[in-house]
């Protein structure tokens, strides 16, 4: 029998089964939104959404208003970064918000000062230990050692127990937001030092959240880490039988996203010089919905951080279109529920699509 | 003793009082393809769950490369060499070709525990070569899977167990759920693979597929090994007469 006999093997690409990078359509859908609220603003404000239109100010774009689009979402951003892992992996993680309410209060703890305007710090947890002007590091090192432990919760109890990570991170909602009340019995920690409030001083909550997104969009792509997740998302016993050690993975996965909470917990304090037990209500909802948004699949294994970043700034400009077009926050809210829902159906509309044209 | 690559003595495994697998003996040569035949619960799935370790044999013995094995899952029977396609394909449908290749044993750049870096381009070349070598054609590498034909899955599935240097592949019933021209494509692979001399087992109901491919056909019955005969030796009827039991005993098994 010949070697040859039996057809040519290797790749024949064919340029009509390339297929467009998912995030391309998010990027779109964006665009769209721009140009619609640039349209109704011409046309009924006489005053433009995107671009500057006063004269005593320079360059082509309105810079303050795409300064605030993503300023807005930026704190939210940094937990979406860590939900879209999670939801990648087949997962979910409710407890974020939650998780940014007790490490605000816990960490906001270790960044007073010992004085104010000469008085004793009122708020000062440990002003009697003498823990205040501790060197930024402290709280950032408590910070992430909170996240670090409730997400290290959350994925031991969904990998060993096997219980559905919905119930396991809705237990850590809960927990969470009574340790953040406890912490203080509710009183809110103010008063940080210099150093701390630098952290999301003016565009830095910014810088961070983009550079956190370079970072695991790089980490997600590049590494052996990233692959498994999107391996796990896909085909959870495919994965087991290849030989990835799911629930090592899965911990890792969930303790990743509660640093990162915990890391949106310190710029959001430090932005707002307080922490409050109250903070970050809703916001596991919110970057849900960012990443749904952005194209990642509630199933699991589709979905990249560039999509969540890109349905983050959509976020960004609802919410400022809407501030543009003089509208009530009411119907932020009620739009942005529809989008949510209207993005699922669009993607889950578009893979059927494809799968008929393969 | 020496070309023996594959070898099992007394293999038995009992679930509760169901003797799924009786006294199993089977030897598989260096560069042979055995078919392994049998009704449905005759015991084939059984045996090769015992040989690649996803289950634990009640008593017998497993002799693989020469050593005596006792593989404690599936990971182990994979370092060790034994490769195997499975029926329901395991594969990560969102995953481009190089990935699903690459699945659990990826190549790395730099070392960094989890977070080590992918060597892609070497994997992308490796994925080429391992395609050329099983004769797969792939539209686009870098598509996910999850768009492929059953038949391109299957050809993915296969090609993943030549790229690795494994001692010996088992297919479960790799073309039950393609369609014609599929079929043939993942019989060209199993051709291939019997040129480059790669030994092989191969569970199938397929009859004219059995006798295309492979040197050997052993036939299960109730958990027994009831014939094992060269397909010289033997036909189509003769294979069916011990599939249902109209034809007993042990007279061949010396072939």
């Amino acid at each position: 029998m010949a070697q040859t006999s039996h057809g040519v093997g290797g790749v024949g690409y064919d340029a009509r089964k390339r297929t467009w990078p998912a995030e391309f359509n998010v990027f779109l859908a964006l665009v769209i939104l721009v140009v619609i609220f640039e349209l109704i603003g011409r046309v009924f404000l006489g005053d433009s959404f995107l671009f500057n239109t006063r004269s005593d100010v320079g360059g082509i774009f309105n810079e303050a208003r795409l300064q605030i689009i993503i300023l807005q979402v930026s704190i939210v951003g940094i937990i979406a970064i860590g939900v879209t892992q999670v939801i990648i992996t087949g997962g979910i993680d409710l407890s974020s918000g939650s998780i940014v309410g007790a490490t605000a209060m816990i960490a906001m703890s270790f960044a007073q000062v010992a004085t104010v305007n000469g008085n004793p710090n009122p708020k000062a947890m440990f002003l009697a230990q003498g823990w205040t002007d501790l060197p930024v590091i402290v709280p950032l090192l408590v910070a992430i050692a909170c996240g670090l432990f409730a997400g290290l919760v959350n994925g031991a109890l969904i990998a060993y127990t096997r219980i559905p990570p919905f119930i396991a991170t809705l237990g850590m909602m809960v927990t969470a937001r009574g340790i953040a009340k406890w912490w203080s019995k509710g009183q809110p920690i103010s008063f940080p030092t210099e150093s701390f409030a630098g952290i999301g001083k003016g565009l830095m909550p910014v810088v961070i959240f983009l550079s956190l997104a370079i970072l695991f969009q790089l980490i997600m792509t590049y590494t052996r880490y990233g692959k498994h997740c999107y391996a796990i998302g896909s085909n959870e016993d495919a994965a087991r039988m290849s030989g990835i050690k799911i629930a090592n993975h899965k911990i890792l996965v969930y303790v990743i996203a509660g640093i990162l909470a915990a890391l949106a917990a310190v710029v959001l304090s430090s932005k707002n010089l307080t922490a409050q037990s109250g903070m970050g209500v809703m916001y596991e909802l919110d970057a849900i919905a960012m990443a749904v948004i952005g194209g990642v699949s509630l199933s699991g294994g589709r979905g990249s951080i560039i999509g969540t970043v890109i349905g983050s700034l959509i976020f960004g400009v609802i919410i400022s279109g809407f501030t543009f077009l003089r509208l009530d926050a009411y119907y932020q809210e009620m739009v942005k529920g529809v989008i949510i829902v209207g993005a699922v159906v669009l993607d889950q509309w578009r893979q059927r699509l494809r799968a008929m044209r393969a | 003793m020496s070309d023996i690559v594959l070898k099992t003595e007394n293999l038995t495994k009992r679930y509760g009082g169901v003797h799924a697998l009786e006294g199993a003996n089977f030897e598989l040569r260096k560069g042979e393809h055995v078919a392994i035949m049998g009704d449905n619960g005759a015991g084939k799935s059984t045996f090769v769950r015992q040989i690649t370790g996803v289950e634990q044999r009640t008593s017998g013995q497993i002799w693989f490369d020469g050593k005596e094995v006792n593989f404690a899952g599936p990971i182990e029977a994979r370092t060790a060499g034994i490769e195997t396609v499975f029926q329901n394909l395991a594969l990560a449908d969102d995953l481009d070709v190089p990935s699903n290749l690459f699945l659990g044993r990826e190549k790395v750049l730099f070392n960094l525990g989890p977070f080590s870096i992918l060597d892609r381009k070497y994997m992308r070349k490796a994925t080429e070569a391992a395609l050329v070598r099983t004769a797969v054609k792939i539209p686009n590498l870098s598509n996910t899977i999850r768009h492929m034909s059953g038949g391109q899955r299957q050809c993915v599935a296969i090609a993943r167990t030549a790229t690795f240097a494994s001692k010996l592949i088992i297919m479960d019933e790799p073309t039950a759920a393609l369609g014609v021209q599929e079929t043939a494509q993942v019989e060209n692979i199993v051709r291939t693979l019997k040129d480059n001399g790669e030994p092989l087992i191969l569970i199938s109901h397929n009859m004219r597929q059995v006798f295309d491919l492979c040197d050997r056909i052993v036939v299960f019955r109730r958990g027994r090994i009831v014939a094992n005969l060269r397909k010289e030796n033997t036909d189509g009827n003769d294979i069916v007469s011990y599939i249902t039991g109209a034809k007993t005993g042990e007279a061949e098994l010396a072939a």
